[in-house]
């Protein structure tokens, strides 16, 4: 796609507000006018808005090179990275709408509590290796590039967002989401771990209330292949050790 | 007046930065025993760190046989440009190895040899293929890592929240003072050790890979309870940064896209690093590199927006997605550039401060305050006047944990918490809500630090001269006056201009200490290259580093000292080709 | 706060509520419609029990052809032998990871398509509280490997129809019909070999292919299959239509109403009788 040249005025909406006593998003959507340069992504033009309209206006951000994950929004309602979100990819007769991340509690303006994320985290068995004797250590690239696809995460937490479990059925309390769907995948499938969390992975991440609608797959911006390389492939571990009666058995007497 | 009530924390250490550093000193000090708690302005594992891209040097030997401790060694001080701290450099040497497969060990997923070891990639003045890496993600493994690691051994994190000032008591630091960012609030946290990991200055200038977060904070707070800064006039400007579209300048191509066999070209066509280094081509060293493109673009030899081409296509695109997957998607959809079709254009960045916070090269005790440690690119002394790249990366675990453990030691030894004086900490509460109440109609923090970025990339850049430099400290003196009577609107709920209207104070003040230090050296070194003085002055400066603090009534004072003798063990390892800067040193002894 | 806030019911501005400005919906119609005129087209058929075979080509929804292997038993049977073949591709496709994604979106409105507010309750989402895959009949999407199993036995009954399709009277040679023959076997077998849980199957069980020649194997299956499975999805829904285009096919070739073209010379409009 060819970039626009020269300066253009844009129309922005965005969310400012506050949340209630709940973490509810409460607050309006207000109108700016912003010179938009060619290139610019959604995160330019609020930082230029943050330098010249309204100095307050929360935003969480760091790289703005799409590498850490900081800046997950809304975008005219499609949960994005605002840095990685070309406004010249966009209608230019149509105002740009910018809201948070709907499923999580309000802060303020942009920025929304993501704390829930950070607790799922510490519940997962961290990487067991086999042994303590480093030096015997081997594995082929092919078994990283396997894990390393799910190591890629950025933690934008765009998935969790994006998934109707958790944003509309709020099953924050049974049901682990995307991201750390996709943690215990690089963990399951680590070639030198050991550990067993497929009961977690059924019980407590609550894996069976994903119904694979892929919206997370559709959302990640470091494009990892979320629902048919880690969700799907930890369900299939779950029906082996939960409801194929044939491995079941294999698993009793010891064969896996 | 706002409230300036502040909650009250106590541990035993106190890590400020949760980069690589600050990760991995919080899981060394709380595997001592004792309390730790973790501080970040940003979200845990946003940290600048996942922005590093090639690599992490370290003599593992699992590519190239040949390699040893002694020859990362030897690269380091020569890339250095012989001023860096050499305990620091052998230590680091001797330990990366070790802090590398460590990581491995708590879950690190590295890219693999043929039979399945962690496969090193060559590198800018590396002798031999020494970093361990994972494409061009490194730094995200690496913090994720530590991050999975940290978050299962006790450590109190507490996100999103800046310290502003150290405490201290008598000689000894007693803690740190700041605000959460979400409430406003503040917060003291009352700790027998600090560990300072906060990184860098470069959101001093305007094209930068750095993120918000670099703001100079752990250098200010430091100096003002009487550190010393060392060798800041030598600053890292990354050769390959983009350059177009406008909004996207400074944002990094890593130099794994030349150790991957990248060539770099001008306007003519022409591979122009052979005028600059025949030898080492664009594997040279970053200041080379940064001073080579500078030239061509200065000289007309420029690509059409300013840089110059850098052209990897030729390894064909399978192999690009597979070793560089971040820079083939940062180009198509920020740059409207398949790299794997054509070249991309770069151009010099500011990417690395080589100089920081004084410290003790063993434990990384800062000079001049008990209990207050430093690692990171924050501490200066391991990279001397040119940061080898891949050295910060092993810098962050080998210092990480020294000064996790000495920390944690130091704070084992003390019986009592530090006194906190609550008077000064109630000045610091009213200094930090004094914008509020300032003029509606004054200028905003970030009007300032557009015309900081501004005048540090003219004056205190990737070239200077004197008299730049000394215009740039006289209108750093305006600039210090503007932040003081800047405004802020809104309330303290996280208010990113309340933010800035603090840390742009100690941007200008660390901006100051860069532009002094550069004004003493008279001579071009490393990552620092003087217009009026263009050639390396051996006589007066190979043998000393410059040293700046406050004094007593807050000026700068700079000075130098002389840099401490290599052992002649270590001595012993270099050849002929070393023999200027070995020389004299041998005769000292 | 977040305590609160997590803890909150069903938080929904009603069906199709987004501030999405892309045509998100047309997905979701294309599948209803789809879905729709397929379902009402397979069960007719089902129904019909016949024109299913004419010359050399047999109709998918009748392979195997039971009553010409087990002729004795359809005389007590005497329903279409389709209901003992259909409830198997039905199975299959049914607890297909991509129909699974497919229908819960455009018929059970949950989630109607990424970052759209689905419907409270009633016809548009048939389900009161939302358990995903954990309770009856849903869980039952976990035997999805079984119906694989019976997939892959038909589809080699696909290969057996499909080479009798090239012979009629001993004589090699093709028609327009061979040609659906096949081209609705070869993407049959595609969508059957790109599979989730043969993909879990046949390598994507193991922690690691490093090793020696079992694991070289292992990989090399699992990581071609891999690229197949990509494309699952396009399988899918393309092997749907050939499906339904070759029953259609030879009905109407059967039933008279167009002739089929052949290397043979024969002319089998009309002759493939009502069994």
């Amino acid at each position: 796609m060819m970039m626009s040249l020269g300066v253009v005025d844009r129309e922005f909406h965005v969310f400012r507000g506050l949340p209630d006593a709940d973490g509810e998003h409460i607050g309006e959507v207000k109108s700016f006018t912003v010179p938009v340069q060619p290139g610019w992504v959604v995160l330019d033009a609020l930082l230029y808005l943050q330098a010249h309209n309204a100095p307050d206006l929360a935003i969480r951000w760091n790289c703005k090179a799409a590498k850490c994950g900081s800046c997950a929004a809304e975008i005219n309602g499609l949960p994005s990275l605002m840095c990685k979100t070309r406004l010249d990819h966009m209608p230019l007769d149509k105002p740009v709408l910018v809201r948070p991340m709907r499923t999580f509690p309000l802060i303020k303006d942009l920025v929304t509590d993501v704390s829930w994320n950070y607790e799922i985290n510490k519940r997962i068995t961290p990487f067991t290796p086999y042994n303590d004797d480093q030096s015997t250590w081997r594995y082929f690239q092919e078994d990283a590039d396997r894990v390393q696809e799910f190591r890629k995460c950025i933690e934008c937490f765009l998935c969790q967002n994006s998934c109707h479990v958790i944003r509309h059925h709020r099953k924050f309390n049974h049901f682990a989401g995307p991201r750390f769907l996709v943690r215990l995948a690089s963990l399951e499938m680590h070639p030198l771990d050991v550990a067993d969390r497929i009961p977690f992975i059924k019980e407590e991440a609550g894996i069976g209330l994903c119904n694979i609608t892929k919206c997370c797959t559709e959302r990640c911006p470091e494009d990892i292949r979320i629902t048919d390389n880690a969700i799907i492939p930890l369900k299939e571990r779950v029906v082996d050790r939960y409801y194929d009666p044939i491995t079941m058995l294999l698993h009793k007497i010891g064969i896996k | 007046m706002m409230s300036v009530h502040y909650e009250t924390k106590t541990y035993d250490v106190l890590v400020i930065g949760a980069g690589g550093a600050g990760l991995r000193a919080a899981i060394e000090a709380s595997a001592q025993g004792v309390s730790v708690a973790l501080v970040t302005k940003s979200l845990l594992g946003k940290a600048h760190t996942v922005m590093a891209e090639g690599g992490m040097a370290a003599a593992l030997s699992y590519v190239d046989a040949d390699d040893c401790w002694q020859a990362h060694y030897k690269d380091t001080i020569r890339g250095g440009k012989y001023l860096s701290n050499y305990r620091m450099a052998e230590l680091h040497a001797k330990e990366a190895p070790e802090r590398v497969k460590e990581l491995e060990k708590w879950g690190a997923v590295f890219d693999r040899t043929p039979d399945g070891r962690i496969l090193q990639r060559p590198f800018g003045g590396h002798t031999y293929r020494r970093l361990a890496h994972v494409g061009d993600r490194t730094g995200l493994e690496l913090i994720r890592t530590l991050q999975d690691k940290g978050i299962h051994c006790g450590i109190d994190v507490h996100m999103e929240c800046t310290m502003t000032h150290l405490l201290k008591d008598g000689d000894q630091v007693a803690g740190a003072f700041g605000y959460w960012r979400e409430s406003g609030r503040f917060i003291l946290i009352n700790a027998k050790a600090v560990i300072l990991c906060t990184g860098g200055i470069g959101k001093a200038y305007k094209v930068t890979s750095n993120s918000w977060e670099y703001t100079a904070d752990g250098q200010a707070m430091a100096m003002k309870i009487g550190a010393e800064l060392i060798d800041m006039e030598f600053l890292q400007f990354h050769p390959t940064g983009m350059v177009c579209p406008p909004s996207v300048k400074g944002i990094l191509v890593t130099e794994a896209v030349r150790g991957e066999g990248g060539k770099l070209t001008n306007a003519l066509g022409e591979r122009f690093m052979k005028n600059y280094d025949p030898e080492r081509m664009e594997l040279s060293t970053r200041d080379i590199v940064s001073k080579a493109i500078y030239t061509e673009v200065k000289e007309g030899r420029g690509s059409p927006n300013g840089g110059v081409f850098l052209d990897i296509s030729h390894r064909g695109a399978d192999y690009i997605k597979r070793k560089l997957p971040s820079m083939y998607h940062q180009f198509l959809e920020l740059g409207d550039v398949d790299i794997t079709k054509g070249p991309m254009e770069v151009g010099p960045t500011m990417h690395y401060t080589m100089g920081g916070v004084r410290v003790h090269p063993e434990t990384q005790e800062v000079l001049n305050v008990t209990g207050l440690y430093a690692a990171g690119e924050v501490s200066g002394g391991l990279h001397g006047g040119n940061r080898l790249g891949g050295n910060s990366l092993s810098d962050l675990i080998v210092f990480g944990q020294r000064a996790g453990k000495h920390a944690a030691e130091f704070a084992k030894q003390q019986t009592v918490l530090p006194k906190i004086n609550d008077e000064e900490v109630k000045g610091y509460a009213e200094e930090l809500v004094a914008p509020f109440e300032r003029d509606s109609k004054a200028e905003t923090p970030y009007q300032i630090q557009a015309d900081l970025q501004d005048l540090m990339a003219n004056k205190v850049g990737i070239v200077r001269e004197e008299q730049g430099l000394k215009e740039a400290i006289e209108e750093l003196q305006v600039m210090k006056a503007r932040a003081k009577v800047a405004r802020v609107d809104g309330s303290r709920a996280y208010n990113p201009g309340w933010h800035l209207s603090h840390d742009i104070h100690n941007m200008i003040l660390v901006g100051e200490v860069v532009a002094q230090a550069a004004l003493q050296r008279t001579e071009s070194r490393g990552g620092h290259t003087r217009l009026d003085h263009l050639e390396p002055d051996n006589e007066q400066w190979r043998f000393v580093n410059s040293t700046i603090r406050l004094n007593e009534s807050d000026e700068l004072e700079v000075s130098t000292y002389e840099k401490p003798q290599m052992d002649a063990a270590l001595r012993d390892l270099f050849d002929k080709s070393d023999e200027l800067a070995i020389t004299q040193s041998k005769q000292k002894i | 706060m977040l305590e609160a806030f997590l803890s909150k019911n069903l938080v929904t501005q009603g069906f199709g509520k987004t501030d999405r400005k892309d045509a998100w919906w047309w997905e979701q119609v294309f599948t209803v419609v789809a879905l729709t005129v397929f379902g009402l087209y397979g069960v007719y058929r089902a129904f019909e029990n016949g024109f299913y075979e004419v010359g050399p080509y047999l109709s998918p929804f009748y392979s195997p052809n039971l009553k010409a292997l087990f002729p004795q038993a359809f005389d007590w049977f005497q329903l279409s032998p389709a209901f003992l073949i259909l409830w198997a591709p039905l199975g299959f496709r049914g607890t297909c990871y991509f129909y699974r994604r497919t229908y819960y979106r455009a018929i059970f409105n949950d989630p109607p398509a990424c970052a759209v507010d689905k419907p409270k309750q009633g016809l548009l989402r048939p389900l009161a509280d939302y358990t995903g895959e954990t309770l009856f009949p849903f869980i039952l999407q976990n035997f999805h490997r079984y119906f694989l199993y019976v997939a892959l036995v038909l589809v080699a009954f696909h290969w057996v129809h499909a080479f009798q399709s090239i012979f009629w009277d001993g004589q090699i040679g093709f028609g327009v019909g061979s040609l659906i023959v096949w081209l609705d076997t070869i993407l049959l077998t595609l969508y059957v070999f790109s599979c989730h849980s043969l993909r879990h199957l046949i390598g994507g069980k193991l922690n690691t292919f490093t090793g020696g020649i079992f694991s070289r194997i292992a990989y090399f299956k699992w990581f071609n299959q891999t690229k197949l499975n990509q494309e699952h999805w396009l399988y899918a829904w393309v092997s749907l239509f050939t499906v339904g285009l070759c029953d259609l096919y030879i009905r109407l070739v059967a039933n008279g109403t167009i002739t089929d073209w052949n290397t043979w010379g024969l002319d089998w409009s009309g002759v493939g009788c009502l069994h």
